[in-house]
């Protein structure tokens, strides 16, 4: 009983879809019905003696083996080690022998019918050289590429950065600094930082080993997000002076030290003849995550989908620029901060700077030909002192042509991200002097440490009350002590 | 071997005649009515070609000007349920339509074929079988051995590749593929790329059979390689996929063509071609050398060391020549044609075979091809047209009748029985299970050995019409027992 719904179950497995040689030989139907005639008892002695044997050996020892054994010929299989345990397998290439044999007659084939071994090699995985070749490969494949299909003849990028040296400021100048050294055209960094040039600043752009002009500009950076603001445009438009003194050549780009820029930024504005916008997305800061966030989901809940906002140019079904996408901040209006560092959400102005990008030659002061007429004179600008938005610098604003397939492509985020104004840091990010006290962990590696514990950790210990795991101790202990020493 | 472009900018138009002959539309409209999606599938070149040719300037109404004679034949449009094409009512077709034209047009008999072309895209061409050791067997069909044909099949020294067919590339949808265009500034920046199976479990549970254990060995020896990004599934972004990487492996399968090599060309990605001795389509025209990588079956396992060790410039080079424009175009069959496409590449080589050598014209009465080798499963019956043997229809092949499940019986019945009825169970394919398991009862086993003395003896009719049929004179119509005696079944 058993024997037979095995046997119906291997047959139905072989003979599963319509392209299974085994199944069309007659030969073996004879043995599935084996009700009276001696054959049909003969193949289940021997399935039987098989399938005791495959329990012994543990994979499947077909009866076939049997002819096998007993025929006299020797196939020519490729005999290199394959995976499959089971040497049922080898049934299929006996019966192809005598078509081998009659195909040899007609042509002589190198290539032969029937089973092959799976050819693996001892040590089946990547050798890092030859990876680093493959990606070698890649890259000037991709050189290749950009000359033949990319932009013709490529702009220099200007790119102009006001910053002042605070906190966080190594944290942002690293982020854009090494933006722009992935860029693949040539680039002049302009950075312009506000209470004078530093050294600090100084020695971090010279690791760039990009084309950098250091300005300094007279005031000191406010702290009130509104001055600064103020503040951050004189010093762009004093940029926008240097790039004009000096006849750079060009797209200027204000890439701010906070925001974080897509490669893809640097390719679409290549386009850019006059005058361009393109799409930001706005990540509003907030110390109280929870809070914007939940009021974004409900936001995002009445639309359907949680979104983003963006601030970018909006075109009509004609890929003509018809308006502007500002982020709201009424909603946010009582939470908003006024103070750098305040924990509360951080909205973006009306139209940010670093949305924009211009052609250089539009701040010459001599008449190139076929410069826009529809836009204003820098000069005359900072004289007035009242320039809120970049969309000040143009008369016309229809005529600025929005970039990223019409401001659909999102390429760079806005973010204002800044530590306590009374935080300090040391200078140069380098601790020279060594520090005053030192806590040992109760559970060091080193055998030799002195177990004495300073007096603070000690009233730290019983100020708690609770009694936690040393090592969170211990690093309360340096909290403290690190505050007081400075 | 040809160099790129000058051959494949040939215009065939004025250079040979084709005349089409009027077959009845039981050989094409039907098959094609009865299953339109033979129109997608990847042998659908047959249909294409025909299309092409009715309104192609090449297409002459006069026969005896013509240099090239097509038969609108699909023989691969019997599909499965899921999509397959059986090869088994396909040889029986073949003879029927060549009786047909022997019959009634002089000019099969003047040459016996030899200036007559057929397009057979399926696996293994004009062998009508898709398995290989079968195909082997069967050979191309005997009468089709003067004839030219055109089919995708391509491996040398192979029993079912003709000395003189010309190779075509497998049918692949254009207007799917130029849907899925990125542009070109888009980095390639996968190294190595392939989509499919490995391990055929269905029909090859053990492994080692399916591709001659070649796509078992990618995947064994690279599964963990970074560089290449092989794997089963089936993405939606497969076109995008191959452009954005610079090799393609196009591997063997069942059959050594596959329609990856027409993707990886059109899509730019350099085909690498792991199939020994193969044939590749239009061979003569395109410089496969010097636009794709061939690797051996036994080489396998150093694939990521050959592909990398391919110097930069020669890589540079063969993006390159892919690029050319020419080359898409003659790997597609795009519908309506145009210049240089796959249709004008056939008639390039069926140009080039002009003109025709004298000697295949054949003198009066002689006779070289036997009409009655073959396997006698392909034997037609005598009748043309309309009339109907027992339960067959006019091809001689059995109709569909629900509820025949006949495999299981028989032990002792030989071959012919079991090839025969696995033809009738595999129409009915119950989807996955080829036969299940049904009581022999003694009425089902007497209806059983009916129908089998009845098909003897149709085949004993076939057989003594055939022997009539090569005695007497093409063009003269059967003897009347023979049709009667084929109508008593």
């Amino acid at each position: 009983m058993k024997l037979s719904l095995f046997r119906l179950s291997y047959w139905n497995r072989r003979g599963s879809s319509f392209r299974s040689s085994a199944s069309l030989d007659p030969s073996f139907d004879g043995g599935f019905v084996g009700k009276s005639s001696p054959s049909s008892i003969f193949w289940l002695v021997i399935h039987g003696l098989c399938c005791l044997i495959s329990l012994i050996l543990g994979y499947r020892f077909s009866h076939l083996v049997l002819f096998f054994l007993f025929s006299t010929s020797v196939t020519n299989l490729y005999t290199t080690p394959f995976l499959s345990a089971g040497t049922g397998g080898v049934s299929r290439l006996l019966r192809l022998k005598p078509l081998e044999t009659t195909n040899s007659t007609v042509r002589s084939s190198r290539v032969v019918v029937g089973r092959h071994g799976i050819r693996i090699r001892p040590w089946p995985h990547p050798n890092p050289i030859e990876v680093m070749r493959a990606h070698q490969l890649l890259g000037r494949v991709q050189k290749e590429q950009k000359s033949l299909y990319g932009v013709r003849s490529p702009k220099t990028v200007i790119a102009v950065t006001p910053t002042y040296v605070r906190t966080f400021q190594a944290l942002h100048l690293t982020g854009v600094m090494h933006s722009l050294m992935l860029v693949p055209y040539d680039l002049v960094w302009i950075v312009v930082e506000a209470g004078g040039t530093t050294n600090e600043t100084a020695s971090f752009i010279a690791k760039s080993g990009l084309k950098t002009i250091h300005i300094g500009f007279d005031q000191k950076m406010p702290n009130t997000w509104e001055d600064r603001h103020k503040l951050e445009t004189k010093m762009r438009l004093h940029a926008l002076r240097i790039v004009r003194d000096k006849k750079l050549d060009g797209i200027v780009v204000f890439a701010d030290d906070s925001n974080m820029h897509s490669m893809e930024l640097f390719d679409e504005i290549q386009a850019v003849k006059w005058f361009g916008a393109v799409s930001i997305g706005i990540l509003a800061h907030s110390g109280n995550a929870d809070e914007l966030s939940s009021v974004l989901m409900n936001q995002g809940k009445k639309k359907g989908k949680p979104s983003m906002p963006i601030q970018g140019p909006s075109c009509d079904s004609k890929e003509k620029l018809v308006g502007w996408h500002v982020f709201d901040t009424q909603p946010y209006a009582e939470k908003t901060v006024a103070f750098i560092d305040d924990k509360a959400n951080l909205m973006p102005s009306k139209m940010e700077w670093s949305g924009f990008v211009l052609n250089s030659r539009l701040l010459w002061k001599e008449l190139v030909d076929d410069k826009p007429t529809w836009v204003k004179d820098v000069n005359l600008l900072d004289d007035n002192g009242e320039v809120d938005s970049p969309l000040s610098l143009v008369k016309d604003t229809s005529m600025v042509e929005p970039l990223g397939s019409c401001g659909r492509h999102v390429l760079l985020w806005w973010l204002r991200v800044e530590a306590r104004a009374d935080s300090k840091f040391p200078p140069g990010w380098i601790i020279n002097s060594p520090l005053e006290i030192t806590v040992p962990s109760k559970r060091t590696p080193w055998p030799n440490s002195s177990s004495e514990l300073p007096v603070v950790i000690k009233e730290a210990k019983r100020r708690s009350g609770k009694s936690r795991g040393s090592k969170s101790m211990s690093s309360k202990g340096k909290q403290q002590t690190s505050t007081e020493s400075f | 071997m040809g160099s790129a472009g000058d051959v494949l900018e040939d215009n065939p138009v004025g250079r040979l005649k084709v005349y089409v002959y009027e077959l009845p539309s039981k050989y094409n409209k039907k098959l094609l009515q009865k299953d339109p999606r033979c129109l997608t599938h990847m042998f659908a070149a047959e249909i294409f070609m025909h299309r092409f040719l009715l309104s192609s300037p090449v297409r002459t109404r006069n026969p005896d000007e013509a240099d090239w004679f097509y038969t609108p034949i699909y023989p691969t449009c019997d599909l499965t349920p899921t999509g397959l094409p059986l090869p088994f009512k396909s040889p029986r077709m073949m003879r029927s339509a060549i009786q047909l034209i022997s019959s009634n047009w002089p000019y099969w008999n003047r040459t016996e074929g030899a200036d007559h072309f057929f397009v057979v895209p399926h696996d293994f061409g004009a062998c009508f079988h898709y398995q290989e050791e079968k195909a082997i067997e069967r050979g191309i069909l005997p009468l089709l051995q003067r004839a030219t044909l055109v089919q995708t099949f391509g491996q040398r020294n192979h029993v079912c590749l003709d000395e003189g067919s010309i190779t075509i590339p497998p049918f692949a949808p254009p207007q799917k593929m130029q849907a899925h265009l990125i542009p070109q500034d888009v980095p390639r920046s996968i190294f190595v790329y392939f989509r499919g199976l490995f391990y055929d479990v269905n029909n090859d549970p053990e492994g080692g059979y399916y591709a001659r254990g070649a796509r078992a060995a990618v995947w064994e020896n690279f599964k963990n390689n970074p560089l290449f990004d092989i794997s089963t599934d089936h993405p939606t972004t497969y076109y995008e996929d191959m452009q954005r990487s610079i090799f393609c492996l196009c591997p063997l399968g069942w059959a050594p063509w596959s329609p990856r090599l027409v993707e990886a060309v059109v899509f730019g990605c350099i085909p690498v071609i792991i199939a020994d001795d193969i044939v590749l389509p239009f061979a003569d025209a395109i410089p496969w050398e010097e636009i794709g990588v061939f690797v051996g079956e036994k080489d396998v396992p150093e694939l990521d060391t050959i592909l990398t060790s391919i110097p930069t410039e020669v890589i540079l080079r063969k993006q390159r020549l892919l690029a050319n424009p020419s080359m898409k175009r003659a790997m597609l069959f795009p519908q309506p044609a145009q210049p240089g496409d796959a249709f004008h590449q056939i008639l390039n080589g069926l140009a080039r075979k002009l003109p025709h050598d004298r000697s295949i014209y054949l003198k009066a009465g002689e006779k070289v091809l036997n009409w009655t080798a073959g396997p006698v499963g392909d034997l037609k019956p005598c009748l043309q047209g309309n009339g109907l043997i027992g339960d067959r229809d006019s091809f001689g092949c059995h109709l569909r009748r629900e509820g025949e499940r006949e495999a299981a019986m028989g032990g002792g019945m030989g071959a012919f029985w079991g090839t025969r009825v696995m033809e009738i169970v595999k129409k009915h394919d119950s989807g996955g299970l080829l036969w299940k398991r049904i009581k022999l009862t003694p009425t089902r086993k007497a209806n059983a050995k009916t129908r089998l003395r009845r098909v003897w003896q149709n085949e004993a009719v076939l057989r003594a019409c055939a022997e009539a049929d090569a005695s007497n004179s093409p063009g003269v119509s059967n003897t009347e027992s023979c049709t009667s005696a084929g109508k008593n079944e």
